[in-house]
């Protein structure tokens, strides 16, 4: 039986997979964040830029898709999140348009404020975007200040049904330093990523061995940060919803209890660390192996989804409300109607052959790596 | 709790402003991603028939422009999705439940086709097959083309709102016919029209461009092909661009009256309208024929719609908006009696909500403070529409010619000609501007046809931080203009073939 309790389980599902695959994706961030550093010479600099010009497409059509289908699943996030805070999402979007014309633009004739300009934007992009996302999701577990009331909608002039609840429209996420936390563990997830996808991608001797030595950097800060917030994750206080009467209260070790409860998800958490450190190991220890994206990949994707799911999963709130408990979005008061959630539902059996269509075409125009031989034949070079 | 600020109209004029501004700087890329899409795939189609390299290095050239436009219409679009939930947070509620839909859509079912082929038509050309990279550049054309038909039905819904109730306890609208949302006829003529006018800009680039070399005599061969390719495309744009917006005129008189009457300054209708040309210069009937496809049919003008009320083409007894006001603002309390007491007070509740049966209908008009609001800004929306449907006379006269003289192999003794070519590409950006003004400015102050006015739509914020992303994104989007225009002159001015 297809109950609208189900429905609003598997949309959970769809949307959280959605935010896990972005992050994964995000290694272009996480790689472009590193233009400079890792890129000695412009010729490095270039082959970083095209390697990462040719997936950025998929990060950012993703984000966009994320977006969308969180509208359409779960409207009252949108409203409540977006409009409140203003601040953070604003930000985050001006440094996704700076990226998005940036490869384009970079090394064309007559392009105006000058090719290190553009790749600066693209270090904008590449710090800003995982850390701002990371500590928006972090709301997700500490709480954001808004209000929800229906009611007003009977006030005849500028109605509005959510309501931020001080002046910081979202820059107050940053009150909450694990938001912040949780932020530079993203950030540092996609340099890890990054690294590991230009090891795949670039062939070229001076840059690899650069590589290989910055994700043992980047590895150390990450482990450090992300042990920090998974403890302070498994021992925090979370946000509990009645299921009978909807109230929602405070109950210690929500989320140890929620990973308790739905051991199969334990499990994808457990899985996805391992394969994200096994991915790194290999790469740091055998210097001619380079397929370190793909475990480390996958197993980021396992990981993040399997947080993102108990954020919501359990009768959890996924948004606390700081300002009014009362307001908290859960997943049974934020959903779109059982007919949308069914409709939608059959819309997403389409997403298997768009994965695959996806993966066809990334995989014939990746067979072999770059190389710098290759940028100079190149008819679309950036 | 509650949060009752004091409401600052200044939020509700710059969230538009700020709509406004991104949705205009968006349409000036989308056109030509559309059109051009065609062309080139045409063009590549020739390649891979005739295996000519000369194809091949055309297609690459147009394709390269392409590459330049699609950026930064990429970087505009993501503003304009997440701005529904920032400055439009109380529409994302209300009627998040059908307009989530489509963009979802549009994100699993176009986005991801256009980003994914369109890497491969870049990136392929030495790594697959001739035939893979044909069928890569002809999905990305189709993929900003399914693109196109769900923010369009999007759009459409807003005009014209279907297959949905509203639910007092979620108080919400809620989808009730998936279909009736996603294939109504309304969205059906706005995608022919809008994509059609996308062909036509391509199309009118290209002759452009070419035009240009020929002017100078460089590239002679490409750009005569490519005016061959182009002015035919273009024609026949340009029919359907007509044909369409002709029906597009036939839906805003049943379903946007309003819209319809500024369009035309029309203050009183009758049977038998004039089509108004400029100011003071009528042709009489004109109007009915447009507007019901029928000479004698009856138009109602502003004063109509406000304070005497009329019957429509299918007879049916419209209320002056006067008498909606009061059915809405009686909806407004019922609706508000039925939320005060759903919990407390069964009967009483029981009782609001058939009262709020009754007048639900124009709920949506309780918001509206004084029955005037509801006249759109005229000028905006008279103007806009000549110049747009003058634009389209012309430039199906202009493709016309240009079809003509390339094949009689005529193209450059006329230098007049390929002068208007080159002019003719100023007329399409206008007409693409122009086409969304009426459209957009001329619902107003709807956000949603007679359901949701934009002033309760909007979201609380202070207005400064509107009014600084505002100017953030003019100052952003206008540099990134200046650059993409200073690029493509240069890769046009540049490009040296055969
Ligand atoms: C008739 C066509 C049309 C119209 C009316 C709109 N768009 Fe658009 N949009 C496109 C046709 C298009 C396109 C042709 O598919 C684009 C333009 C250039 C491009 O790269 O794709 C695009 C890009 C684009 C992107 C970037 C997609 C990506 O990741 O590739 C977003 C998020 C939007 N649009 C969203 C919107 C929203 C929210 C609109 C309305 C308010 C809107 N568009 C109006
Ligand atoms: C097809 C998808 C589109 C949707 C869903 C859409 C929706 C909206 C919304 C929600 C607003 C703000 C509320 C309002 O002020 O009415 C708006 C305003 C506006 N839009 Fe659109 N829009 C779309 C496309 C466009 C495009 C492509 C353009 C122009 C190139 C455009 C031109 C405008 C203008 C000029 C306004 C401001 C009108 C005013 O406030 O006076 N729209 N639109
Ligand atoms: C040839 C005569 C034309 C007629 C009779 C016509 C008619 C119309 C009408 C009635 C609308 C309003 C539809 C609505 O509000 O829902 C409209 C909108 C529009 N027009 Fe035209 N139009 C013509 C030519 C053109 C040309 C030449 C272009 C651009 C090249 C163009 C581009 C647009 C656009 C982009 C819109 C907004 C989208 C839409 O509402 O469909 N039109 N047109």
């Amino acid at each position: 039986m297809i109950t609208y309790e189900l429905l609003q389980n598997y949309w959970w599902l769809l949307v959280t997979l959605l935010g896990a695959l972005l992050v994964f994706l995000m290694f272009v961030q996480g790689a472009n964040s590193q233009i400079f550093t890792l890129g000695k010479t412009e010729a490095e600099r270039q082959l970083i830029v095209n390697s990462t010009g040719r997936k950025w497409e998929f990060t950012f059509t993703t984000l966009v898709t994320f977006g969308g289908a969180f509208f359409a699943s779960f409207p009252l996030f949108y409203s409540t999140s977006f409009g409140g805070a203003y601040w953070v999402w604003m930000l985050i979007l001006f440094s996704f348009v700076l990226q998005a014309v940036s490869y384009e633009f970079q090394s064309k004739l007559g392009n105006f404020l000058g090719k290190t300009t553009y790749r600066a934007f693209l270090v904008f992009n590449g710090v800003l975007g995982p850390v701002l996302l990371g500590t928006a999701v972090g709301t997700f577990f500490h709480g954001a200040n808004f209000v929800v009331n229906k009611d007003v909608m009977g006030e005849s002039i500028a109605p509005a049904i959510s309501q931020w609840a001080n002046a910081w429209h979202g820059l107050d996420a940053v009150a909450n330093p694990w938001n912040v936390v949780l932020g530079l563990v993203v950030f540092f997830l996609d340099r890890i990523l990054g690294d590991l996808y230009l090891v795949n991608n670039i062939d070229d001797e001076q840059l690899a061995p650069r590589v290989r030595r910055q994700l043992l950097i980047d590895t150390v800060v990450f482990l450090i940060l992300f042990l920090a917030f998974v403890g302070h994750l498994l021992l925090m206080d979370g946000w509990a919803v009645d299921p009978t009467t909807g109230v929602v209260g405070l109950e210690a070790y929500k989320y140890l209890h929620n990973f308790l409860a739905l051991p199969a998800v334990l499990v994808l958490f457990l899985l996805g660390v391992v394969l994200v450190l096994f991915g790194i190991a290999k790469t740091l220890l055998m210097p001619t192996f380079k397929r370190g994206i793909w475990a480390t990949g996958i197993g980021a994707v396992l990981a993040v989804w399997a947080l993102l799911m108990i954020a919501g999963y359990n009768h959890t709130a996924y948004y606390p409300s700081l300002a009014d408990p009362q307001s908290s979005l859960t997943l049974a008061n934020s959903c779109s109607s059982e007919f949308t959630l069914t409709a939608m539902g059959v819309v997403s059996l389409i997403i298997p052959f768009v994965l695959a269509y996806i993966f066809y075409a990334w995989r014939a125009i990746d067979r072999k790596s770059l190389t710098r031989r290759e940028l100079e034949q190149d008819e679309h070079l950036y | 709790m509650t949060l009752l600020h004091a409401f600052d109209p200044a939020v509700l004029d710059w969230s538009r402003a700020q709509f406004a501004l991104t949705a205009c700087y968006h349409w000036l890329f989308v056109p030509l991603t559309l059109g051009l899409a065609l062309v080139m795939a045409i063009i590549e189609t020739a390649y891979y028939r005739t295996g000519d390299e000369f194809w091949k290095t055309t297609a690459q050239f147009w394709q390269k422009l392409f590459g330049i436009n699609f950026a930064i219409g990429v970087a505009t679009g993501i503003i304009l999705e997440f701005e529904f939930g920032t400055n439009w947070s109380n529409y994302s509620w209300f009627v998040g439940d059908i307009f989530g839909a489509p963009l979802a859509i549009e994100g699993i079912l176009a986005f991801f086709m256009e980003s994914t082929f369109i890497a491969v038509m870049f990136f392929g050309w030495n790594k697959v097959s001739r035939g893979f990279h044909l069928a890569s550049t002809w999905l990305t054309g189709l993929g900003a083309t399914i693109s196109a038909w769900w923010i369009l039905v999007a759009n459409s819904w807003m005009q014209h709102p279907t297959g949905m109730d509203f639910n007092p306890d979620t108080v919400r609208n809620e989808m009730m016919d998936f279909f009736g949302v996603a294939f109504q006829s309304f969205a059906v003529h706005k995608f022919f029209h809008t994509v059609s006018s996308g062909w036509l800009t391509g199309a009118v680039f290209v002759v452009a461009v070419s035009c240009w070399y020929l002017l100078r005599n460089r590239n002679v061969k490409m750009a005569t092909k490519s005016i061959k390719v182009a002015s035919i495309v273009g024609f026949f744009a340009a029919l359907v661009v007509a044909g369409t917006g002709d029906q597009s005129g036939v839906d805003i008189a049943r379903h946007q009256p309003m819209k319809l009457a500024a369009a035309e300054g029309l203050y009183d209708g009758g049977k038998g309208a004039p089509f108004s040309i400029v100011p003071g210069v009528h042709v009489p009937k004109v109007l009915s024929v447009l507007a019901t496809h029928d000479p004698d049919g009856y138009v109602p003008g502003i004063n109509d719609i406000l304070y005497k009320g009329y019957t429509n083409t299918e007879g049916e007894q419209v209320l002056p908006a006067t008498e909606k006001m009061k059915q809405g603002q009686k909806a407004l309390e019922a609706f508000k009696t039925y939320r005060a007491t759903r919990h407390t007070n069964p009967e009483k509740a029981a009782e609001a909500r058939k009262t709020f049966e009754e007048h639900k209908a124009y709920f949506g008009y309780g918001y509206i403070q004084k029955v005037e609001d509801l006249v759109p800004p005229v000028f905006l929306v008279y103007w806009p529409f000549r110049v747009m449907v003058g634009a389209g006379g012309a430039l199906l006269l202009v493709m016309a010619l240009f079809w003509w003289f390339e094949r009689k192999g005529r193209l450059q003794q006329h230098r007049w000609l390929l002068h208007v070519g080159i002019w003719s590409v100023v007329l399409v950006y206008l007409a693409e501007q122009a086409g969304w003004i009426v459209a957009e400015v001329g619902r107003q102050p709807w956000a949603i046809q007679d359901l949701l006015p934009v002033g309760a739509a909007i979201s609380k914020l202070s207005v400064s931080s509107v009014q600084t992303t505002f100017f953030l994104f003019l100052i952003v989007f206008t540099a990134l203009l200046i650059a993409e225009l200073r690029i493509l002159f240069s890769a046009i001015k540049k490009h040296e073939q055969e």
